[in-house]
């Protein structure tokens, strides 16, 4: 043992020579580390968290931006007046601004990008934020008008939001490869399953960035992630992978761990509509059978929050719904006799990579087998996911965390990928949507986790905590993620 | 009787006595874990995992609450079955692609030797890789594509041993009273390359393991819940600078394990055939 922990310090010595000395090459570049590689690179056009966590405020801006604390700010919109009767958005669009590709900015773009994500055939992944939009009209090219159907409460935190970013005509088509925004870094390459690279944007008219340059570099393996800091080949991951390596970076110098909060709810995917998962009671039944604490704590080491539905713990309108299925092998055994599986069953279970899938799935097979359910692990890539779970819906469990902040919305969508179908939830999103008093708001959004809760839709497991490890010298990161994104925008150097 | 006498001969042989001792306790190790392990392996005790060696525990337990030495002996289970199976197909393509080769010569040995080449010429851990990457991650997949290279490493010491037989005087009576090139090959050939292949499958089981390792230890082999030794590896690794433990226990048992079958199959060789001075071997494991 002696000579083993030995051995470990005169690693970590040698690495952080080697480190020490590449950090200071670099002051106006910045590497950060990512676990999933996007899909492509059009946040208005794909539903994965990991286009917005490169792009999002990098290199597209909407009209408001998310500031870190969830606020709502100016962005290509200066300043706004909202109508008396809480239905016509007026907003002023900021002058001289222009797409990396030198086309200028006005109000057409912004009619173009509405209009584009409102129609038919639309392929954004949160149609919901243009639903109440009847028209947008550019009332002049620095003034847009936009009239919603019914007063809404969180219009202009949704249009702040990745899938609302503005895009250019002359661009959209290929944003997926060759993404072309407004935003203080332009994109310069990609180099597929390895990196992004953004440079600054010498012409950007708002606050400048500090950084030069910044590379977001895709390591799915979390030992490889851990390596990577460790060697200083990243800079910092604002979601590190690997749980159980916290300890070695807070106890490090060459490193701070900046703990916060995300607004994925970690879940364990249903697919409602196939047999017998189609079956409430084998729904409850798993709801009985899972251990929240042991699979944070196997597999988060710790990190993350319970939650009993699919809404954050820190927000105000959460209901705490922890109780409802209290773990319960025997109460499970017999709901799944009473469905007509009293020997249990076998189904599939498949796994994406971040370590709370795959490690959390060991777990969780490992509680099901208690009641019977003998589930078989498919380990699947990303974008295999995407394919077989999310768009064919050809599953029958799957872990993962849904990262959109407000997002209880998503199960009102029969075609979502839970393929849950209840038209008491959909009436009461519907009505949601288009309420803007608070009290109001608020007793939907607690009536719709009820029934959440209530129909066991889903597994639900906990919050995902964000853990950022970061070099010491940095700062300007966010350390909660309101929406999802990695805003390089004020983050420096301070060496 | 002959055989008895081998055997015996062997065992005054001390790597031999070595080789066999340890690769009897692994094999007996994963003959055991088939009907019964000291605990369940498929249990996930989160409050007791990271144990320490201890009297329930004796290896204490890994990341999940598993015990690891119930662990060790399925992940010994599957890593021996992977190889076994990876030597079988090598040898029932190879040996019979061997012996034709030595039997017809002419085009059908160059087919053959060629064929060999082909597979030879690729690194074959990268060729294990692409299989898998193919066809899917699995136990399954890691077999045939260790399996594909023990081909024509067995194809070589059947036709190699084979064709020194070929020009013996009894083959020619044999010839004469009127049997198949297919018939010499089975009854006077086979049997006398018989101990030639047994040492070349030894070695090659302990290239299987060691190759399967790789493979699981870079995510291509068994999968979870399935343990093997490369995976349990690879799960350690995670863990090594706070539980070193984790990752010394499999780690320990896979270079026990080769070496076990490594000594049994040099004793083997030295015994069963003195003039062989060299391994005929190929590294699978790249």
């Amino acid at each position: 043992m002696q000579i083993i922990e030995k051995t470990v310090k005169k690693t970590l010595l040698a690495a952080s020579i080697v480190g020490l000395s590449t950090f200071g090459a670099f002051a106006s570049d910045i590497r950060v580390g990512m676990v999933l590689e996007p899909p492509h690179l059009d946040p208005t056009a794909g539903a994965a968290a990991a286009i917005d966590e490169v792009v999002y405020a990098n290199v597209f801006e909407g009209l408001t931006r998310i500031d870190q604390n969830g606020g709502v700010q100016p962005s290509l919109a200066t300043s706004w007046t909202i109508s008396d009767d809480g239905m016509t958005y007026t907003f002023t669009l900021k002058e001289g601004v222009t797409f990396h590709d030198g086309t200028g900015f006005d109000a057409d773009d912004v009619v173009f990008t509405y209009d584009r994500a409102r129609a038919e055939d639309s392929t954004n992944a949160q149609k919901g934020i243009f639903a109440p939009i009847t028209s947008v009209t550019a009332v002049d090219p620095s003034t847009i008008e936009i009239k919603i159907a019914q007063p809404q409460g969180d219009f202009l935190f949704n249009i702040g939001r990745g899938d609302a970013v503005i895009v250019a005509p002359e661009s959209a088509e290929t944003n997926q490869s060759n993404p072309v925004g407004t935003g203080p870094f332009k994109f310069v390459q990609w180099d597929q399953g390895s990196r992004v690279i953004l440079e600054k944007n010498p012409n950007y008219t708002g606050t400048p960035a500090f950084m030069n340059k910044a590379r977001f570099v895709f390591i799915s393996d979390p030992n490889a992630a851990q390596n990577a800091m460790l060697a200083g080949d990243v800079d910092g991951f604002a979601n590190f992978p690997a749980p159980e390596s916290l300890a070695i970076f807070e106890a490090d110098p060459r490193y701070q761990v900046v703990r916060g909060s995300t607004e994925g709810e970690t879940i364990l995917s249903t697919n409602n509509a196939k047999a017998p998962f189609n079956d409430k009671r084998v729904r409850q039944a798993i709801a009985h059978a899972l251990d929240r604490q042991a699979i944070i704590d196997g597999a988060m080491f710790g990190y993350g929050t319970p939650i009993g539905t699919h809404f954050a713990p820190h927000h105000p309108y959460y209901e705490d719904l922890l109780d409802t299925y209290p773990r319960d092998i025997e109460r499970a055994k017999a709901l799944l006799a009473e469905a007509g599986y009293p020997e249990g069953f076998e189904a599939t279970f498949k796994l994406p990579p971040p370590t709370y899938a795959r490690r959390g799935g060991q777990i969780i097979a490992a509680q099901l087998r208690e009641i019977g359910i003998e589930l078989e692990l498919i380990n699947v890539e990303w974008g295999q996911w995407l394919e077989d779970v999310f768009k064919t819906k050809n599953y029958d469990l799957s872990i993962v965390s849904h990262v959109e902040p407000f997002d209880i919305g998503i199960y009102a969508n029969p075609d979502y990928y839970f393929q849950y179908d209840n038209v008491v939830f959909q009436a009461i999103i519907e009505k949601l949507n288009v309420t803007a008093n608070e009290a109001k708001r608020e007793q939907l959004a607690r009536a719709a986790q009820r029934i959440l809760t209530e129909d066991a839709v889903n597994g639900y497991l906990f919050q995902l905590a964000k853990t950022g490890v970061w070099n010491t010298n940095l700062e300007g990161m966010w350390p909660n993620s309101p929406v999802e994104g990695n805003d390089l925008t004020a983050v420096r150097w301070t060496n | 009787m002959a055989e008895q006498s081998t055997f015996v001969r062997a065992l005054h042989h001390p790597s031999f006595r070595l080789g066999l001792l340890g690769s009897a306790l692994f094999v007996l190790l994963a003959l055991i874990s088939l009907v019964w392990t000291p605990h369940p392996t498929d249990i996930v005790d989160i409050p007791n995992r990271f144990a320490n060696v201890n009297a329930n525990n004796w290896l204490g337990t890994d990341y999940l609450g598993r015990d690891q030495l119930s662990l060790l002996m399925v992940g010994i289970a599957s890593s021996l079955k992977v190889a076994l199976l990876a030597v079988a197909i090598g040898a029932l393509i190879g040996v019979p692609l061997g012996l034709m080769a030595a039997a017809q010569r002419g085009w059908l040995e160059a087919v053959i030797l060629r064929f060999n080449d082909f597979i030879f010429a690729f690194p074959a851990i990268i060729s294990a890789i692409i299989i898998t990457t193919l066809f899917g991650p699995s136990a399954i997949n890691a077999m045939v594509a260790i399996g594909i290279f023990n081909i024509p490493v067995f194809a070589r010491v059947a036709r190699g041993g084979a064709l020194s037989l070929w020009t013996l005087e009894y083959v020619d009576a044999a010839k004469l009273s009127g049997l198949s090139n297919a018939q010499i090959s089975l009854r006077h050939i086979m049997p006398n390359v018989a101990s030639l292949l047994i040492v070349q499958a030894t070695i090659q089981l302990s290239l299987g393991v060691l190759a399967e390792a790789g493979l699981s230890y870079i995510g291509l082999g068994t999968q979870p819940p399935d343990t093997s030794l490369g995976l349990m590896l690879k799960e350690a690794q995670s863990f090594f600078f706070g539980f070193p433990m984790q990752a010394i226990i499999p780690g320990m048992a896979i270079v026990l394990f080769v070496i076990s079958f490594n000594l049994l199959g040099d004793g083997l060789r030295d015994t069963l055939d003195p003039k062989l001075t060299k391994a005929g071997g190929v590294d699978v494991a790249g």
